[in-house]
């Protein structure tokens, strides 16, 4: 078992008068894949943007508990947000390339964040991130052109190589492949597999194959409480709760 | 069963109905469109003709003011400015009808050209200083009606009395037309002289001079604001009475007729604060506030309509929400925004009522080179010639609207351009 | 004070960012960590540091500089009323720049205009040295203060932020500046003239208020000169004559566009038909009194009846034509925001395309499509040169269109065009219709958006 990278206890989530999550609280171990699984609306994607803070951009929005992260509380005063997205990447549902070149994409998060010192740093930042989210070869002749062009598998992974470019702990990966074909799909999960190594991976999806595919452990969400969480062969296999049981065997979801 | 029940009398009358109710929508939609063309059609085959005008060439000797016309070439322009050739110039016009001797006929020639024609002969001096020869063929402008006559605008055949143009002065006209001595030429200096009294010397430069200025300022005013405000509304503002009152503050600005500006600015701009009356400054600091609602909501529809996947995918590497907003949002929605800059621009341009009002009216001879010189703009010398009885004022304005439709047309098409070409499609 | 100092602050701005840049890049350098911030938020810290407050400064020096420096040329003058003082302050520069009026040249003048002439000099180099001080002690400061902890970047966007603010308060100021303006003249306009004697007075002739002395002007007879009945009912005449060519052409157009037109013919016709809108309205004025009003009168004599070369026919069927797009653009809209199953249903019983709009889309669309008409209507009342140039002077009450009407915009454009004598009755009764205008409009455009916005949330 790796180290506990985050730890969340008690998360309670409020949308105006609206409870969305109830008492999360659950452990993700670093260099794993945790899979997030559940019906739509189960409170799993609000779970998620709670680990790098960006139900912050909704007003009516509140987060009671506590997060941390490497025993950090991320909910605390001094927290800089910008600081905590730079560790905590995040990948979404539908690829959101910004409308620029390849480039740019990749090297706008270490742009603002001054982490290269000068043009060729950037440069190979660039490149290593494009490597890491296995685009470079596909990309290396036309860097400049509109990332928006890229075909819909590709945007995804130019999205990872952007998430990565700043070095993160941990990917926050929402709903990743529900855009995407099933070629597309398997090649994001081969790269999971490699990215795993390097960092703390935290996936909704709302397909259980994958879950059962890439995670190591796997949460699942029911109205917004969390039901169980366990080691993903336990989850798929011997269930404790007799909702989880009825949800992988299909009776609802 | 059939479904062709022609001889069903009820379905009949509701299917010519039917036809009838077509008809009238597109007569309403040819009489919308037919009057656009007429208005058009119109308004050009009035103003066409001020493109060109009418010139008269006389023979003028020189030979009693100077001893030698070589002698020009070493004049200063001053020096033939204040050289006094009027009664020669006056003698060789009456020379173009050698048999009229009588005085008062005499005059009567002279009015056939314009009165600046002493002007217009020095000009030719300094122009050709160093060709200069004893006898010089000069082309003088004809005046007003002579001008109108030529192009066929001037009634022949009322009775004298109720002419502005003697018989005489017509014979003259048929002499000179029999002669081949009247010609037309390009109206150049239409573009490029200040207002005048005289329909002949009238130009529009004045006005395209205070437009330009009065467009500058409403550029540098309302842009940037207007830009800036919207960015605020849209993306920092936070949801509370105040912001609610800032916009219907806006709205309602924006359906403020356009005379009430005026007396803002009347009322605070010079009144108030003391700015030079009748300058393109003032009429540039009211257009602004007028045209600032249209781009504040333009820019919002624009920043409105950018995907939230592209703030979020900014926030989500760490970026702030004002990066997030100011490198990425903010150039999406620029050309939607640029478009409703050049719609409110073009509205400005046109806008005539609260000019009036801050004094743009007045009657400007010399064209401004500042925003703080008093001028006029190109609506308002429309609405200043559209009020004058001469005959030549109604070509000149209706030129002067073809200059400014054409203005505008162009504004338009650029807006349509930048978004087609530069808008982003999700 | 001069435009100078404010483009030296800007050049030391300018310099600022760039130091405060290169001073940031050198920290990291040595220390080889990095900074809180990016180094060009440094850059935009001294920038601001070196402008805004120095530019404050000159603002506010550049707003008070005449009070000071007339209480100081006028010090022996206190007792002086205020537009006395105005007036001997005028002369006094009048005499400066050269410009010699009756009565001056008299010795006090003379020693005042020498007073003027050295204060400004010394409050013109005072104001220099204190801007350019205050800017490069800030700029210097701010350099000392970059250090790796100093969060550049929040300082820097709340500035920005603050800036954005500003600007949006430039909406609420224009309108109360409108306010203002309005309010102020009309409240003294009101003082000698009873509200009631302007809102419903028959006779509206503000020139025989308008004499040459005030003291010889009758009370009673400033009242009576302006009633502004006969302006509102021409105003209405108009307007209501655009709205009777406005109203059916604007509504057939949108049906036919929304729903007859193939799409090709609707993206032609729809642009040509907004081209009447984007023409601008001294346009249709020049147009209504040189082609249409003639036009009228024509055809009126040759059917035996009297016309006036200025008739409201005239100039509202011009504005009625100009405010066509204003109908037929949002009914537009509003009819292809009706539902489609709406259309469905009724095509679904056998019905004809215009008994399908007639009986269920037009009564659908209904409070759309009156919202547009309100919103013409305020366009209407609120359209300027056309009846300026095109409609009566004369007030009279009538009802006729083929009599000469005048309208509150005219009146206002006849009052203040030229030179216009201020804190007379005449000019401030400008003001009063202007305000009136400003009501009514913002009325009808407030019911106008109540019904669309009701109407739109109907379907949403």
């Amino acid at each position: 078992m790796n180290e506990t990278k985050i730890i969340t206890n008690n998360v309670n989530v409020y949308y105006g008068e609206k409870q969305a999550l109830h008492n999360v609280s659950m452990n993700m171990q670093a260099n794993e894949v945790t899979a997030l699984i559940g019906p739509s609306g189960c409170g799993k994607s609000t779970f998620i943007r709670c680990l790098n803070r960006m139900n912050d951009v909704i007003d009516t929005c509140k987060v009671e508990g506590t997060i941390t992260i490497d025993g950090y509380d991320i909910y605390s005063k001094e927290t800089s947000v910008e600081k905590l997205r730079e560790r905590v990447g995040m990948v979404f549902q539908k690829p959101n390339p910004f409308p620029k070149s390849i480039y740019e994409n990749v090297a706008y998060g270490p742009k603002i964040h001054g982490i290269a010192n000068n043009k060729n740093e950037l440069d190979e930042i660039v490149e290593n991130s494009l490597k890491q989210a296995a685009i470079f070869d596909e990309v290396k002749d036309r860097l400049h052109e509109p990332g928006t062009a890229l075909s819909g598998g590709q945007q995804q992974r130019l999205c990872i190589a952007r998430a990565i470019s700043v070095n993160p702990d941990i990917i926050l990966m929402d709903e990743p492949c529900s855009a995407l074909d099933p070629i597309a799909t398997a090649r994001i999960e081969e790269l999971m597999e490699e990215l795993k190594k390097d960092y703390t991976i935290v996936i909704v999806t709302h397909s259980m194959q994958q879950a059962a595919r890439v995670s190591t452990k796997t949460g699942f969400f029911h109205m917004g409480n969390l039901v169980e969480v366990d080691k993903t062969e336990v989850i798929f296999s011997n269930p404790s709760n007799k909702k989880t049981q009825d949800y992988i065997t299909g009776r609802f979801g | 069963m059939s479904f062709v029940n022609l001889n069903d009398n009820n379905l009949q009358k509701r299917l010519s109905r039917e036809f009838r109710f077509k008809v009238y929508c597109i007569m309403a939609m040819t009489f919308a469109l037919g009057f656009v063309l007429f208005l058009f059609t119109s308004i050009f085959s009035t103003g066409y003709s001020a493109f060109y005008k009418t010139m008269i060439p006389i023979e003028i000797s020189l030979s009693s003011v100077v001893s030698d016309s070589n002698s020009f070439a070493l004049m200063t322009n001053e020096e033939i400015n204040d050289l006094s050739i009027y009664s020669l110039s006056k003698k060789n016009i009456y020379n173009l009808f050698p048999n009229i001797t009588d005085r008062k006929e005499k005059k009567e020639i002279l009015k056939i050209f314009s009165y600046e024609f002493e002007d217009e002969i020095k000009n030719f001096l300094k122009d050709n200083k160093e060709n200069i020869n004893d006898i010089n063929i000069i082309y003088l402008t004809a005046s007003d009606d002579i001008d109108q006559l030529h192009k066929g605008n001037f009634p022949r055949d009322i009775p004298e009395k109720r002419r502005r143009l003697s018989d005489l002065q017509l014979s003259f006209y048929d002499e000179l037309i029999l002669e081949n001595k009247i010609e037309t030429e390009f109206n150049f200096p239409f573009f490029t002289r200040g207002d005048s009294r005289e329909p002949e010397l009238a130009g529009i430069g004045g006005a395209l001079a205070g437009s330009f200025f009065t467009i500058i300022v409403v550029l540098i005013l309302s842009l940037p604001f207007g830009l800036l405000a919207a960015i605020y509304l849209q993306e920092f503002a936070p949801q509370n009475k105040f912001t609610d009152f800032i916009e219907i503050n806006i709205n309602n600005l924006a359906a403020v007729p356009s005379i009430v500006f005026g007396l803002l600015g009347l009322g605070i701009l010079l009144n108030t604060f003391g700015m030079p009356r009748s300058t393109a400054l003032v009429g540039g600091v009211t257009l602004s506030l007028m045209t600032l609602p249209t781009i504040i909501i333009a820019t919002r529809a624009a920043l409105r309509a950018v995907p939230p996947s592209i703030r979020e995918a900014a926030l989500a590497v760490g970026a702030t929400r004002m990066q997030a907003v100011m490198h990425h949002v903010v150039p999406v929605a620029m050309p939607g925004s640029l478009t409703g800059a050049i719609i409110g621009i073009a509205q400005a341009l046109g806008e005539t009522a609260p000019l009036l009002l801050i004094g743009m009216v007045a009657f400007v001879v010399d064209v401004p080179s500042t925003p703080v010189d008093p001028s006029a703009s190109l609506p308002v010398q429309i609405y200043l010639w559209a009020e004058s009885a001469e005959r030549g004022f109604v070509e000149k304005t209706s030129a002067t609207i073809m200059m400014l439709l054409g203005l505008l047309i162009i504004l338009n098409l650029t807006a349509v351009i930048i978004r087609r070409k530069f808008e982003t499609k999700w | 004070m001069n435009i100078l100092s404010l483009f030296i602050i800007l050049i030391i701005a300018f310099i600022g960012y760039f130091v405060g840049r290169s001073r940031a890049n050198s920290i990291r350098n040595l220390s080889g960590k990095r900074l809180t911030s990016i180094s060009h938020y440094y850059g935009y810290y001294v920038a601001i540091w070196s402008l805004v407050p120095a530019a404050i400064v000159f603002l506010l020096i550049l707003i008070f500089n005449d009070y000071f420096v007339t209480n100081y040329v006028l010090s022996g003058y206190e007792d002086l009323e205020n537009s006395s003082r105005d007036l001997i302050m005028a002369q006094i520069e009048n005499t400066r720049n050269g410009i010699q009026l009756a009565n001056s040249l008299d010795s006090n003048i003379i020693a005042a205009v020498k007073k003027l002439n050295y204060i400004e000099s010394q409050y013109r180099i005072s104001g220099f040295i204190v801007v350019l001080s205050i800017s490069a002690y800030l700029f210097v400061h701010a350099s000392i203060k970059i250090s790796p902890s100093l969060d550049s970047r929040k300082i820097v966007e709340r500035v920005f932020l603050i800036l954005f603010f500003s600007c949006s308060l430039i909406a609420i100021l224009t309108t109360v500046g409108i306010v203002i303006s309005l309010l102020f003249e009309t409240l003294k306009f009101f003082n000698s003239v009873p509200i009631l004697d302007f809102l419903f007075g028959l006779n509206w002739s503000p020139q025989r208020a308008f004499v040459s002395d005030v003291s010889e002007l009758v009370p009673e007879d400033i009242a009576g000169a302006f009633g502004a009945l006969p302006l509102f009912a021409g105003t209405f005449l108009i307007a209501f004559v655009a709205m009777c060519i406005a109203i059916p052409v604007g509504l057939l157009s949108a049906i036919y566009m929304a729903e007859y037109a193939s799409s090709n013919i609707r993206n032609i016709a729809k642009p040509l038909i907004e081209i009447l809108a984007g023409i601008p309205t001294v346009v249709y004025g020049f147009f209504a009194a040189l082609t249409v009003a003639p036009f009228v009168r024509n055809s009126g004599m040759s059917l035996g009846l009297e016309v006036s070369s200025e008739s409201a026919l005239a100039a509202g069927f011009v504005m009625g034509i100009m405010i066509i797009p204003f109908v037929s653009s949002l009914s537009d809209d509003v009819l292809n925001s009706v539902p489609r199953n709406l259309r469905e249903g009724s095509y679904a019983m056998g019905s004809t395309k215009s008994e399908t709009i007639i009986r269920v889309l037009l009564p659908a669309a209904l409070p759309g499509i009156i919202g547009s008409f309100l919103l013409a209507i305020s366009r209407a009342i609120g359209e300027t040169m056309i009846v300026v140039m095109a409609a009566g002077l004369a007030a009279k009450l009538t009802a006729n269109p083929l009599d000469a009407a005048t309208t509150i915009t005219t009146q206002i454009v006849v009052i203040l065009i030229g030179d216009q004598e201020f804190d007379s009755p005449k000019t401030q009764a400008a003001f009063a219709l202007g305000l009136t205008l400003f009501i009514v409009t913002l009325l009808l455009n407030y019911i106008a958006l109540r019904v669309v916005k009701k109407y739109s949330e109907r379907y949403e």
